[in-house]
């Protein structure tokens, strides 16, 4: 018997019984499509919440530079860090408590002969601020290297200082004054993810830092990428500076895979076994309708020895239709499942964990259900006697 | 004297039971090629168990059986089924055509079970259905056929690989005289084209057609003049 000739008497034998085939299946889809619902919104969910560590700690390290007499990590010295494999961004401020309580000046808006007097932070940072904090500039844009070079007395205002300061619009090259100087402000940061504090400050080149007493770098902020956190917050002293680096302080998150399994096991556990109940139920279903298909196609039985059929042959072809509904359990389970997945994480506005090992595993898990299932019936009908069969 | 397609010695068949009944006694029986032999006999008297014998679907207890030369009782199960799904065609009273398959479908799925390459079935088994007369019928139904047809397709099915022997149960059994009529007629054409028929009838019409006639009582075999 050739094999396509075995597939097409299996699928002709459940199309025969379309409804029957695809109620027999049901049990199945419901086992796997929870099965799949389960791991699935198990492992987003968890990695939701390991995401929200991600990106706010699970990446995030900090260098503290502890003052001293000289300075022990120098402005030029983050570009080391940001050659080191695994960070995706990194900056170096000055922060004093000198500089704290600053006062800075606007001219009004409404009334540009008016000044607006506040107490702000001024803080010097490095050029590449806006990545390491993972903000973005609202208006204009972030100092460079070519400002720090120039010399040029440029600053950025953090979103909420512009406020305060009623800067709304750089089109006019507006200027702020701190101290007696005046100073164009080209940009405004906004949308800080980390150093939150930092939306309030007035952000300044070193170049121009160095009026207000800040001169040293005092930390150094280092995003990198997911699972590089601890080798990072071991080179990146190294990097920044070579010979005094067991005096920087680092700050690292903890290691992040421990919670996510700890959530997975626990939401688990329960609808795993839901789904193991409906798959054996399932297996049951398949089982028992694949013998009753069996006992009411006896005759038929008896039609195919007598055409030349082995007892495996029948076995195989009883063992292939129910593997074949239990596949196609497997298949419609398995999209259900993803669906369900799809729209919780939608309703949840998580983003959808899919591991395709599931995906593919799925629907062979159907099919060895079905196999397992269609084990009796297809051994009571290989040791069918054909004349009894035909009687 | 040529090869015989039947050769039945001293064959009997017990079935196990207390005191074991005889379903066939010292049957001894040659059946040549194209030969056309009617069997009859009266309920119970051992038909089916004859011809379960020689369709090789059930073993004699003691004997010998010779298909076209070929000794089939020492024959392991696997051997027997290759040779049942070769040389012999069966046909039943109820015909036992699928219901969801069309007539042409059914035909072929007389060859599933060889080895013959799948190229060129539908032609062989639409060839057989032209030799039966149902060339118009090929993607009909089987319910959609009368009784008459519903059997000449069962024919063609097991007519399809050129068998040696068909072995025919009760062929008209479920047909009125119009449709048994047709049947014979076409068991007359195939036994003219040299094909060996052995049918099982209590129908004096269908002996009556056949060039020899059996009779059987009680499992045992003599000729009926
Ligand atoms: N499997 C069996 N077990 C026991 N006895 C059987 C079996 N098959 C047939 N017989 C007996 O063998 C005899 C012949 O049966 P059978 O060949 O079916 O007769 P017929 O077909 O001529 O009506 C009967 O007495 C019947 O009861
Ligand atoms: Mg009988």
């Amino acid at each position: 018997m050739k094999i396509l000739d075995l597939w097409n008497e299996a699928a002709a034998g459940l199309l025969a019984r379309p409804v029957r085939s695809a109620l027999t299946a049901l049990g199945t889809v419901l086992g796997i499509a929870t099965l799949v619902i389960t791991l699935g919104t198990a492992a987003t969910a968890g990695n939701q919440i390991v995401g929200r560590f991600d990106e706010l700690t699970a990446t995030s390290v900090t260098v503290d530079v502890p003052g001293d007499d000289r300075p022990l990590v120098g402005w030029d010295d983050v570009r080391e860090v940001t050659r080191l494999r695994g960070v995706t961004s990194a900056a170096a401020v000055a922060e004093a408590k000198e500089s704290a309580n600053i006062s800075v000046r606007a001219n009004e808006l409404v009334d540009p002969s008016r000044m607006t007097e506040l107490t702000l932070t001024v803080v010097a940072s490095s050029p590449g601020l806006p990545e390491a904090v993972k903000g973005r500039m609202l208006q204009g844009r972030y100092f460079d290297a070519g400002h720090l070079a120039r010399g040029d007395r440029v600053v950025v205002l953090g979103e909420r200082a512009a406020q305060l300061l009623g800067v709304t619009r750089l089109d006019r090259a507006p200027a702020v004054f701190i101290g007696t100087h005046a100073y164009t402000v080209i940009g405004v940061l906004g949308d800080l993810r980390r150093e939150k504090s930092l939306g309030s400050a007035v952000l300044l080149p070193p170049t121009i830092g160095q009026r207000f007493g800040l001169r040293e770098v005092t930390r150094v902020l280092i995003n990198t990428s997911i699972g590089a956190a601890d080798l990072i917050a071991k080179q990146a002293p190294l990097a920044l500076s070579p010979s005094n680096a067991a005096m920087l302080q680092v700050t690292a998150p903890q290691s992040p895979t421990r919670a996510r399994d700890g959530v997975e096991n626990d939401v688990n556990a329960l609808f795993l076994i839901l789904g193991l109940v409906s798959l054996v139920v399932g297996a049951v279903g398949i089982a028992n309708v694949t013998l009753v298909t069996v006992m009411e196609r006896v005759t038929e039985i008896g039609l195919r020895r007598a055409l030349g059929a082995a007892r495996r042959h029948v076995a195989a072809q009883f063992l292939l239709e129910s593997s074949l509904t239990g596949l196609t359990g497997g298949v419609v389970g398995a999209s259900v499942g993803v669906v369900a997945i799809v729209v919780i994480c939608a309703v949840k506005q998580w983003t959808p964990v899919l591991d395709v090992r599931l995906a593919v595993a799925a629907p062979i898990a159907g099919a060895l259900v079905g196999l397992l299932a269609g084990l009796y019936p297809a051994l009571r009908a290989a040791r069918m006697e054909p004349v009894d069969a035909l009687r | 004297m040529p090869e015989a397609v039947i050769e039945l010695t001293g064959l009997t068949k017990e079935f196990p039971a207390d005191p074991p009944v005889l379903g066939l006694s010292q049957v001894s029986l040659r059946v040549g090629a194209a030969d056309y032999v009617a069997v009859v006999g009266p309920s119970g008297s051992g038909k089916s168990t004859l011809l379960n014998v020689l369709g090789l679907l059930d073993r004699p207890t003691s004997g010998s059986y010779l298909l076209d030369g070929i000794e089939t009782t020492s024959m392991p199960d696997s051997a027997r089924t290759r040779l049942r799904g070769s040389r012999i065609g069966f046909v039943f009273q109820s015909f036992h055509l699928l219901a969801h398959r069309s007539v042409v479908e059914n035909v072929m799925l007389a060859e599933v079970y060889g080895g013959r390459d799948r190229k060129n079935r539908r032609t062989r088994a639409l060839e057989q259905l032209d030799r039966v007369g149902l060339s118009h019928r090929v993607n009909f139904p089987p319910e959609r056929l009368s009784g008459g047809e519903r059997q000449r397709a069962a024919i063609a099915r097991a007519l399809l690989g050129e068998p040696s022997l068909l072995l025919c149960d009760e062929p008209t059994g479920a047909l009125d005289s119009k449709n048994t009529e047709t049947v014979l007629a076409l068991f007359d054409d195939l036994c003219a084209q040299g094909l060996t028929i052995v049918v099982i009838t209590h129908e004096n019409e269908v002996s009556g057609r056949a060039q020899r006639r059996l009779r059987i009582t009680d499992g045992v075999l003599s000729e009926d003049p």
